[in-house]
Order: C-alpha cells, then structure tokens, then sequence
C-alpha cells in the first residue's frame, strides 16, 4: 500500500484489478487479506491527503492548469502550475489572459516566485484535498480593469522570469460556471442538521419527561424583585430593548432584540398586576410596534387593560446619541425605580446604565453584545451574560417544550468542549513530539470545525 | 381572523426561514439576487416605519405639553428643532454641500453627537472607581488585571516595567480571548436554537398569547 501512498502524479495510477495480481505476487497469506484491504481503503481514503508525492518541476515551462472554481458565483477561476527547481526570491511569475486563444495576452497580475501557493487556499480538504506547498496557486477574479463574466471561455498563461531567462507556459482555457451547491459549507450545514436534531429531540423528550432541572438564574428571578420595589415607591420601571432592530440575518442584534420583547412581555405583565408603570422608549420603529402590540397582550392577560396606556412604548430617535441623551434625560427626570436593559447595545451600554446608577435604582441587564458586557456588570446588580438572554423566555415561562430547547443547547455546548479539547490535546501533543499524522489529524478536524 | 393574526405569519417565517437558510449555502446569481431583492423589500418597509416612529414622537411630546408635564418645555425645544431641521432641508433641496442643512448638520448634529460620546470617558472612570473597589476577590483579580493591561498600554509604562506589554499582551490574548470565545460559543448556539425556535413556531411569544 505504501506503493500507493508514494505514487507521484506522473506515474500512471494502478488499473483496477491491480490489487488481486500484488496480493498473488507479494504471496499474502489469507489471515491478512483483511488488514490488507482495511489498509487499501484506509490508503485510498487518505490518498488526496498525504498521497500526492513532491512534484517539483525541473524541467522548463510552468505546466499550468485552469479550472473553474468550485462552489462560487462563477465569478473567479483557479490556476495551478507546479513550482520550478530554479524559483528564487527574485524571480517572478506573471499571468495573462486574454479571451482569444490566438490574440493579444494582457498581464493580469505579476508576484514573486516564493509566494502565492496551494497551501494558502483557506477550503477544506473535502473540496481541495491535500493543499500542497510544491504546487502555485493563484486565483483570477474580477478587478476594476477587467471583469470576468459568467460561462465565457478565457486563456491563460504564466511567464516565469528570474532576470536571466523567461519561460512561458502553455496556453490553457477555463470558463467560469456558477454553483447550485457551495460544498465547502457542507460541514456548516452538517453542524446545523445535528444540532437542530438534537433540539427536535430535546423537544420530545422534555414534552414526556417535563420536569427537566434549571439552573438559577438571578437575573431572571431578580425582576419580581424590582418591579415590586418600583410599585412600593410608586416609580416607573423603565424597560430599553436595546439598539437592534429586526434586521435579518446580516444584522446582529436581531435575535437579541427578539429575546428582549419577549421579556418585555413577562416583565409588562408583573406590572399590571402591580399596578405600576412601565415605560419603553424605542430607537426602532419596527420593534416599537411589535412592543406595543406585546405589552397591550400582557395588560390583557394579566386582567389589567383598563390601565394600559397607548404612550407606554414610545419612539425616540434613530440616532444612537440622541437616544441615549433622550433617555438619560428621562432617567434624571423621573427617577425609575427598576431599569431593564435587554437587547443589543453598542457604546451607549455604559451611558445608559451608569446614568441608571447613580439614580439608585435596581438594574437588571442582559445583552449577547460581548463587547458591553463588562460595563453592564460593573454598573448592574444583575446582568443576563449572552445565552442566559435566550433562555430568558423558558425560564419564566418554564413550558417544557422551551425548556427542552435549554437542554438541546447544553448537549451542543457538551459536544463543542469534547471536541475543542481533543483538538487541543491533538495539536499540543503534534507540536511536542513533531508527529506528522497528528497535524494531519488537526488539520482534518480545523477544516471540519 | 386568527388564521391571518396567528398562522399565516407562522407559515410565513417557516417558509422564509428555510429559504433563507438555504440561501446561504447556494452560491448561484439567483439566490445572491434573491437576497438583495428581500433586502430592499426591508429598506421600503424600514422606510415606512420611520412614519411610525415620528407619529409616535410627535403624540408623546404633544400629550405632554398638553397636560403641562414635568420638563413639558423640553418638549418644545423638540418641536422648534424637528421644524427647523425640516425646513432647512426642504430649503435646502435636500442637499448637504454649503447650505444650512448641512451647516446645521455638521455644526450642530454632530457636534451634540460627539459632545455625548465624549461624556464616556467620565462614565468609564465613574463606573471603573465603583467596580475596581476591592471588596471581593472577583473585584480585586478585575482591580490587578486593569492595572495590569493599563500599565502595558502606555510607553510610559513600558518605560518604567520592561516586559509589561508582554504581560498585558497575554492578558488580552489568552485569558479575555479565552472567555470571550466561551461567550460567543453560547452566544452561537442559543442563536441557532432561538432561530429554529421561531423558524418552527415554537417560540411564538412574539406574536402575543394564543
């Protein structure tokens, strides 16, 4: 098998029925034919990651390829050529293109011969397999002097020049092709089947067994507390759901919004059965309409929609100064005995709740923003850290099927800590006694991360 | 009525949901340009929701110097900006370049914008004093790390403690990167089980009780 392992791309591959006529030849005995298929599949299987011997061109033209680049938009195409004996820091490598096979070659990009390889193409090894350090790669996108278009045939050529002698590769031809499928996203999409099975099933389970253990969750016990301090002094409970807003995917502070209206909803409904008031001014015109429609519910559902109050959500500014100046002002003014600061927050965070701070009322907070949790927590008595925000809605809600989702993201978060730590035990212990298959090894799990 | 109050947005974040998630795996024209035409429809819906907010600020502000409310002055203030501001940039066509819309903007704006920004350093030293006081060992490992990378961030501090910024390096690098990656590895998942959640109907909270 090591035959095969050290097989150079040069060499003709064995035909199929090779491995009956080595076996007779090399006179096996029966008892190892398994390990000797184990030991062919194995070798096959790592073949385009180890297999692909040093292929070091001596002789004189780059041989260059040209292919369309896997999983893209068709917009970019890839070439390679192997690198030559006789490359050195100040020799070059230059790329044409041209749309004729025949016509004028424009240079498209020139760099040094020591760069640009294989190894820096960041895919996983499903898509390229093994990365070589002995092969150049460089990739050809659009730039503002020539645009490739989309299933249109182009020629290539690579001109090495060390100052003494050019040599000029052979021409070859590539078109762009757009993907249906990126298959470099394949260990994404994997991740997410698993975990959200794990959450479905988590579901289920909690739906037979609903008695699943919470840890505590200060926080979140913490908002009885403060909205009845609020109603004994017969102050406000001021509630901010942050600086987000429902922007889909490209923004950040959606989900965390969302998990702040839902609390609102919790939080709207303790103080009208206390008979306190609640104000929520609002950067977000958007969330502000979802609020008023959640909190006009809570009124509802706590038997109390005599005192609900149109103004109760109310909108402030889109700016990020102006609001925060708008709500300070309101905190200085009328004093609130609680103040909620859920949500997304940007450099506002510490404005906001230091302001709440020296007014002496009870803060509570929780934001995923990582980058204002430290001002949160120095200036609250309470902050719900990242995911605590999320499972806001199972812990006061305490429904099984939500409560099973906690679970379902303990399992995840479980099998995340296994993993890092044998990754991390892996590449420590390949660095410390230098073994390459333990870097092999790293290298297949840091793709499949 | 409850089909379009509860389940026709129900179905409607179903089937968003899963198109959009596979959107990001198909690198294709047609769902690059399928996201960008959801992207606009968003920018026109933002647009007229900022209607919304401004009949809600106009009503909240007129109901308070209406009823004469504590500060209802202010309030006024509000008004006269909102009006000015306005009037300046119809006046002005709606362009910035050497008109009072733009002076305004630049000199008034802006300024009021960084005069609120600037206030953090106040807030950040204020805030610092009340967590740094050393009465629990959570707060004194907080007090001896702030010093720490503070120390290491100024050359004066370099000058004085040769090695500091290595110190300082580490701190940011091993133990704060360390705890922010745990963060966002929650951060993560909870996100996914929040989107699936909602993708499925399962978290419908957000949509008012049944």
């Amino acid at each position: 098998m090591s035959a095969f392992i050290g097989l150079s791309s040069g060499e003709t591959p064995a035909l199929p029925g090779t491995e009956t006529l080595m076996m007779r030849e090399l006179q096996l005995p029966r008892r190892h034919a398994g390990v000797f298929f184990a030991c062919l599949v194995w070798g096959l299987l790592l073949l385009p990651v180890v297999g692909r011997a040093q292929e070091t061109d001596a002789s004189s033209a780059p041989r260059l390829e040209a292919f369309d680049m896997p999983g893209d938009a068709g917009d970019s195409i890839g070439l390679r050529w192997p690198v030559l004996t006789t490359e050195s820091k100040t020799a070059v490598y230059r790329v044409s293109l041209s749309k004729e096979q025949t016509g004028a070659f424009t240079p498209i990009a020139e760099f040094a011969a020591t760069t640009h390889y294989e190894t820096d193409i960041s895919g996983p090894w499903w898509v390229w397999g093994a990365k070589r350090k002995d092969v150049h790669f460089f990739q050809v996108k659009s730039t503002s002097d020539f645009r490739l278009e989309r299933d249109t045939t182009y020629f290539f050529q690579v001109t090495f020049s060390d100052g003494t002698e050019s040599l000029k590769s052979a021409i070859v031809a590539a078109a762009p092709h757009a993907n249906l499928l990126n298959w470099a996203k394949l260990n994404n999409f994997g991740i997410l089947v698993a975990f959200g099975a794990t959450l479905l099933v988590s579901i289920r389970r909690a739906r037979v067994n609903p008695h699943i253990f919470l840890r505590r969750i200060p926080g979140l016990d913490a908002v009885e507390e403060a909205v009845g301090r609020a109603t004994e002094m017969g102050r406000p409970v001021l509630y901010l759901t942050g600086s987000g807003d429902f922007g889909g995917s490209s923004d950040p502070s959606s989900l965390a919004t969302i998990a702040a209206t839902v609390i609102l909803s919790d939080v709207a409904k303790r103080v009208a059965t206390y008979g306190a008031e609640l104000r929520v001014p609002h950067r977000a015109p958007i969330v502000m309409a979802v609020c008023q429609e959640m909190v006009r519910e809570a009124y509802f559902a706590a038997g109390r929609p005599d005192t609900y109050r149109e103004d109760t959500n109310f909108f402030i500014s889109g700016d990020q100064f102006a609001y925060t100046a708008a709500v300070d002002g309101l905190i200085l003014r009328e004093k609130p005995a609680a103040n909620f600061f859920m949500g997304y927050y940007y450099a506002e965070s510490l404005l906001l709740a230091e302001t709440g701070a020296t007014t002496g009322a009870i803060q509570i907070a929780g934001t995923d923003a990582e980058h204002q949790l430290p001002f949160f927590i120095t200036t609250c008595d309470y902050t719900l850290i990242g995911e605590e925000l999320y499972a806001a809605s199972a812990y006061l809600s305490r429904e099984p099927v939500l409560v099973g989702t906690l679970r379902g993201q303990d399992i995840g978060k479980g099998i995340l800590l296994c993993v890092m730590v044998i990754g991390t035990v892996a590449i420590t212990l390949g660095e410390i006694f230098s073994v390459p298959w333990v870097k092999t090894l790293f290298q297949l799990f840091n793709d499949v991360k | 009525m409850l089909f379009w109050k509860r389940t026709f947005p129900l179905l409607l974040t179903l089937l968003l949901g899963i198109t959009f998630t596979a959107q990001y795996y198909v690198p294709h024209p047609a769902s690059e340009s399928l996201l960008t035409e959801v992207s606009v429809w968003g920018q026109i819906i933002s647009g007229f929701a900022i209607l919304l907010g401004v009949g809600s600020l106009i009503r909240s502000h007129y109901v308070k110097i209406k009823r004469r409310e504590a500060g209802w002055g202010y309030s006024g203030v509000m008004f006269l900006s909102m009006l000015i501001m306005l009037g300046a940039g119809f006046w002005s066509g709606g362009k910035t370049e050497g008109t009072s819309f733009g002076w305004l903007y630049s000199y008034v704006f802006v300024a009021l914008q960084g005069t609120m920004f600037s206030l953090l350093a106040f807030f950040v030293a204020s805030a610092a004093y009340r967590a740094f006081r050393a009465r629990t060992p959570e707060a004194t490992v907080l007090l001896v790390a702030a010093i720490l990378v503070m120390w290491g961030r100024v050359p004066l501090g370099e000058h004085l403690i040769s090695g500091i910024g290595s110190v300082t390096e580490w701190i940011m690098n091993v133990p704060n990167t360390a705890a922010q990656r745990g963060i966002l590895i929650g951060v993560s998942l909870g996100g996914i089980a929040t989107s699936i959640k909602i993708i499925f109907g399962i978290e419908r909270s957000y949509l008012g009780k049944d």
